[in-house]
C-alpha cells in the first residue's frame, strides 16, 4: 500500500513547527500505524533527514504511550489505541494527517511527541489512596459488592493515554480525571479522602489549563478503553457532594 | 517546578468551587435552568391568545396589576441573563485558548452542531430579546401600540400583538429566533442534566431524547402564535384596524 502523509514538524518546544509531506511506500497492510512511520523513518534516515519523532512504548495497546491525532482524531478515532491501528483500515492510496495531540496542557516537545506530565501531576494531587499497604493482603479482607467492583474496573481502564483532551474541542481533561475520582470513590479505600480527593484533582485540572467540560462527548468517543462520560456526571456529583460535606 | 504545582491544599481547593472549571459548568446550568424556566411560563401566557382578546387582556393587565411579582422577576431574570451570556463569552475564549495551536485536520464524531454552536444561538436569542422587548414591552420600534386599548380601557395586547405578527418580516425574525432558542436548548437540556451529575449510559439517550422533545414543543408553542396570525386563524377584534 502508498500513503502520502501530512506531519506536523517541529525541531523542539520553542520552535514554529509545519506540516510536511512524505510518501509512505510499499506499506504491508497489516502492519501498525506506528511500524509504517517506523519504514518511513528508515527511509528519511537513509536521505540524511531528521526521522519523524512520536511516542511509543508497548506497542500493544496498554501502557498508553503513543498517541498522535490521525486525519483529526485521536488514535485515528478508531477501536483501540495509535499502535493497535493497521493499516488495512486505510485506504491505499489515501492522504493521512498526523499531528501531535493539541492543548495548552500538552505542549510539543518535539514533532509529535508532546508533554503529558500535566496528567502525572494531576494524579500527584490526589489520584491515590494513602495507605501504607505492605504485602499484598488477603483478596477477600475488604469485600466489595460485585457491581461496584465492575464499575470501578471500568474507570480503572483508563491507561491515561491523554487521547481524550486532544479529542476535546476544548481540550478538557475531566474524561481521564473523572475516570479515576469515580474509581476511587466506588471502593471502600477510597472513602477517607474521597472529597479531599476530587477537590484537589480539579483544582490541579484547573491550573494546568485544561479547557472547561461543555459535554460534547468527543472524549468518549475517541477513548481506546471506552471510558464512559457518565463518569463525568459522577465526578460533578463527587465535586457537589465534597461543596456540602 | 512541578513540586511547587502539585501542592493543592484542601481550603484553596474548596474556596475556588465557583471558578473551578466544574462550579463554571454549574453555574451556567443553574442560570440556564432559570431562564428555562421563565421562557416556559411566558410560552404558556401567551398562548392565552387562543382565549381570546379579554383573556389575553385580563391576564396582562393582572400581571401588570401585581409589580411586587413582576419587578423581582425581571429583575432577577436580567441578571441572570446577564451572567449566563457573561460567562458564556468567558468559556467560549477560555476553551479557545486550551488549544493555542488548531489541527490542520478537524474531526467530529458525536458532538451535535448544537452543542458546537451554543455561543452563536445564544447571541442569536440576545439580539432577538433586545429586539423583542423594544417591539412589545418598550414599544419603541412601533409606538402607534402603546395607545390600543380595549372596550374596558385596558391596554390592549392583543391587537398589539395581531398588528406586530401581522407584518411578515416580524414573523420570519420571530421564527428564526425561537429556532436558535431551541437549538440551543436541544442540547441545554441533556447538558444541564450532565453537569448536575445526573446521567449514566441509560439516560443519556432518554436525557437526548428528552432535550429533542422539549425544544421541539417550546418551538411550536411559540411559533403557532405568528403562524396563527398569518394564517388569518386569529383576527384583530371588530372595529380594530
Ligand atoms: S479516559 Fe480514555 S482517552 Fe482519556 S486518558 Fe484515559 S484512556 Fe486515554
Ligand atoms: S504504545 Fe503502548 S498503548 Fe500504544
Amino acid at each position: 500500500m502508498n500513503f502520502k502523509l501530512h506531519v506536523w514538524r517541529q525541531k523542539n518546544a520553542a520552535a514554529k513547527g509545519r506540516m510536511e509531506q512524505y510518501e509512505a511506500r510499499d506499506i504491508n497492510a497489516d502492519m501498525s500505524f506506528l511500524e509504517m512511520l517506523d519504514v518511513v523513518n528508515e527511509d528519511l534516515v537513509e536521505k540524511g533527514i531528521d526521522p519523524i519523532h512520536f511516542d511509543h512504548d508497548c506497542r500493544e495497546g496498554i501502557c498508553g504511550a503513543c498517541s498522535l491525532v490521525i486525519n483529526g482524531l485521536p488514535h485515528g478515532g478508531m477501536t483501540g489505541t495509535t499502535c493497535e491501528v493497521r493499516m488495512r483500515l486505510f485506504k491505499d492510496g489515501s492522504t493521512i494527517y498526523v499531528e501531535p495531540f493539541r492543548a495548552k496542557a500538552f505542549p510539543v516537545i518535539k514533532d509529535l511527541t508532546v508533554d503529558r506530565t500535566s496528567i502525572d501531576r494531576v494524579m500527584q494531587a490526589g489520584g491515590f489512596v494513602s495507605t501504607h499497604t505492605g504485602a499484598a493482603i488477603d483478596a477477600n479482607a475488604i469485600l466489595v459488592p460485585k457491581d461496584k467492583a465492575e464499575e470501578a474496573m471500568d474507570a480503572a481502564a483508563c491507561i491515561g493515554c491523554g487521547a481524550c483532551v486532544a479529542a476535546c474541542k476544548n481540550a478538557s481533561g475531566m474524561l481521564f480525571v473523572a475516570a479515576k475520582v469515580s474509581q476511587l470513590a466506588l471502593l471502600p479505600q477510597g472513602q477517607a479522602e474521597r472529597e479531599r480527593r476530587v477537590n484537589k484533582m480539579v483544582a490541579m485540572m484547573d491550573i494546568e489549563g485544561f479547557g472547561n467540560c461543555t459535554n460534547y462527548y468527543e472524549c468518549e468517543a475517541v477513548c481506546p478503553k471506552d471510558i464512559s462520560v457518565k463518569f463525568i456526571a459522577k465526578m460533578n456529583r463527587e465535586y457537589m457532594r465534597a461543596l456540602v460535606k | 517546578m512541578s513540586t511547587v504545582k502539585t501542592q493543592v491544599s484542601p481550603a484553596q481547593a474548596q474556596v475556588t468551587f465557583i471558578a473551578s472549571s466544574i462550579g463554571k459548568k454549574i453555574f451556567m446550568a443553574t442560570t440556564g435552568l432559570f431562564l428555562f424556566l421563565f421562557v416556559s411560563g411566558h410560552m404558556v401566557g401567551n398562548l392565552q391568545i387562543f382565549l381570546g382578546q379579554d383573556q389575553l387582556n385580563t391576564y396582562a393587565q393582572a400581571l401588570k396589576d401585581l409589580p411586587a411579582l413582576i419587578w423581582p422577576v425581571r429583575i432577577l431574570m436580567f441578571i441572570f441573563f446577564a451572567v449566563h451570556i457573561w460567562r458564556g463569552i468567558q468559556l467560549y475564549f477560555e476553551n479557545k485558548f486550551s488549544r493555542p495551536i488548531s489541527y490542520a485536520c478537524n474531526a467530529t464524531v458525536q458532538a451535535p452542531l448544537s452543542s458546537r454552536t451554543m455561543i452563536f444561538s445564544g447571541a442569536g436569542i440576545l439580539l432577538y430579546v433586545v429586539y423583542h422587548l423594544l417591539h412589545f414591552t418598550f414599544i419603541t420600534t412601533n409606538p402607534q401600540y402603546a395607545g390600543l386599548h380595549d372596550t374596558v380601557g385596558r391596554h390592549d395586547v392583543y391587537s398589539m400583538v395581531i398588528f406586530g405578527y401581522q407584518n411578515v418580516a416580524i414573523s420570519v425574525v420571530y421564527l428564526v429566533a425561537m429556532f436558535s432558542l431551541c437549538y440551543h436548548l436541544s442540547h441545554a437540556i441533556p447538558s444541564f442534566m450532565q453537569t448536575i451529575g445526573l446521567n449514566n449510559e441509560k439516560w443519556e439517550p432518554r436525557l437526548k431524547a428528552l432535550g429533542y422533545l422539549i425544544a421541539i414543543v417550546i418551538f411550536f408553542g411559540y411559533s403557532v402564535i405568528p403562524a396563527a396570525v398569518l394564517s388569518n386563524l386569529i383576527v384583530l377584534p371588530e372595529g380594530v384596524h
